[in-house]
């Protein structure tokens, strides 16, 4: 469970950061910062951060949501981390390919094969 | 608080221009209809509001038995519609200037108008966001989803007001309800 207000579940495993979104629909603009505020901070607080992002638990996002993924992804080329995305619905997939960001990002079909393909 | 209004029947038309308050459904509107299939409402930025009207929406598309892929396209083209509207329209505007958004629902088509009462935008300004040199820019996206989805994006006027039409899929490519690209 989260706790406090925070939009977000995290895992921490050997030197993996897993993070799962509490919302279903990642819609609201204040809740996208907040959510990009919190993925920055796990982001700083790790030297050469690994970063897997289930979406197992989400309907909807809009592109709001795919700028602050984008700005995530930035912010962990920077720090010469490694950024995974896993269990996204076939809906949203769909939208990841529209825009052509499934070439930006390592997308996985579940979080086994996103965590196995961390170096 | 937003003002709502239903219009009954199928047809556009009709500012919705009732009290404020409690953002429910107009004692106006016909009391045979839990779902109505047109309206007209004026939302504030508020994440509730903008969630009723959707639900308003979406329950107008489930009554007449469009897929979950439809409504998942037409919910996004309205996201991105009223983003545009709240973050770009209404820069320099009042907090709490409304949007206002008409639907109609039929068994063939969704028909979306979204007016804010910003400047106006200019749908060729925005960059390509699928080029390589513009993929890690973090915004621009909203536009392209929305022509991706719907049958139709039309900005109209000054580019303050943008109308969209979805057309439902024949039943044959249901799997295939998403986007029109």
């Amino acid at each position: 469970m989260a706790t406090g207000s925070s939009r977000l579940r995290v895992k921490h495993e050997r030197d993996i950061t897993q993070v799962e979104f509490v919302d279903r629909n990642i819609l609201d603009e204040a809740n996208i910062q907040q959510i990009g505020e919190e993925i920055a901070a796990l982001i700083d607080a790790s030297k050469e951060p690994k970063l897997l992002i289930n979406f197992a638990s989400v309907d909807h996002l809009s592109s709001a949501a795919l700028g602050t993924l984008i700005t995530i992804n930035n912010k962990m080329k920077a720090r010469k981390g490694q950024l995974r995305l896993a269990n996204i619905d076939p809906q949203i997939y769909e939208v990841f390919k529209i825009t052509k960001l499934d070439r930006l990002f390592s997308i996985h079909d579940n979080a086994e094969a996103a965590l196995a393909s961390f170096t | 608080m937003g003002w709502w209004e239903n219009v009954g029947g199928g047809a556009w038309g009709g500012v919705g221009v009732g009290g404020g308050g409690t953002a429910q459904r107009s004692p106006m509107s016909p009391s045979t209809s839990p779902t109505p299939d047109s309206a007209v409402l004026l939302i504030p930025n508020q994440r509730a509001e903008i969630e009723r009207a959707e639900n308003m929406l979406l329950e107008a598309m489930a009554a007449r038995n469009y897929p979950d892929a439809a409504r998942f396209a037409v919910r996004l083209a309205l996201e991105e519609s009223l983003v545009n509207a709240f973050r770009h329209g209404h820069r320099d505007l009042p907090a709490d200037t409304p949007v206002r958004v008409e639907f109609a629902v039929d068994d063939q088509r969704v028909e979306l108008s979204i007016e804010d009462q910003g400047p106006g935008f200019k749908p060729d300004d925005v960059p390509d966001p699928t080029l390589d040199e513009n993929l890690e820019r973090p915004t621009g996206r909203g536009l392209l989803l929305m022509r991706a989805y719907m049958a139709r994006v039309e900005y109209i006027g000054r580019g303050n007001r943008v109308e969209m039409t979805y057309l439902r899929p024949p039943p044959r490519a249901a799997s295939g309800a998403g986007p029109a690209a």
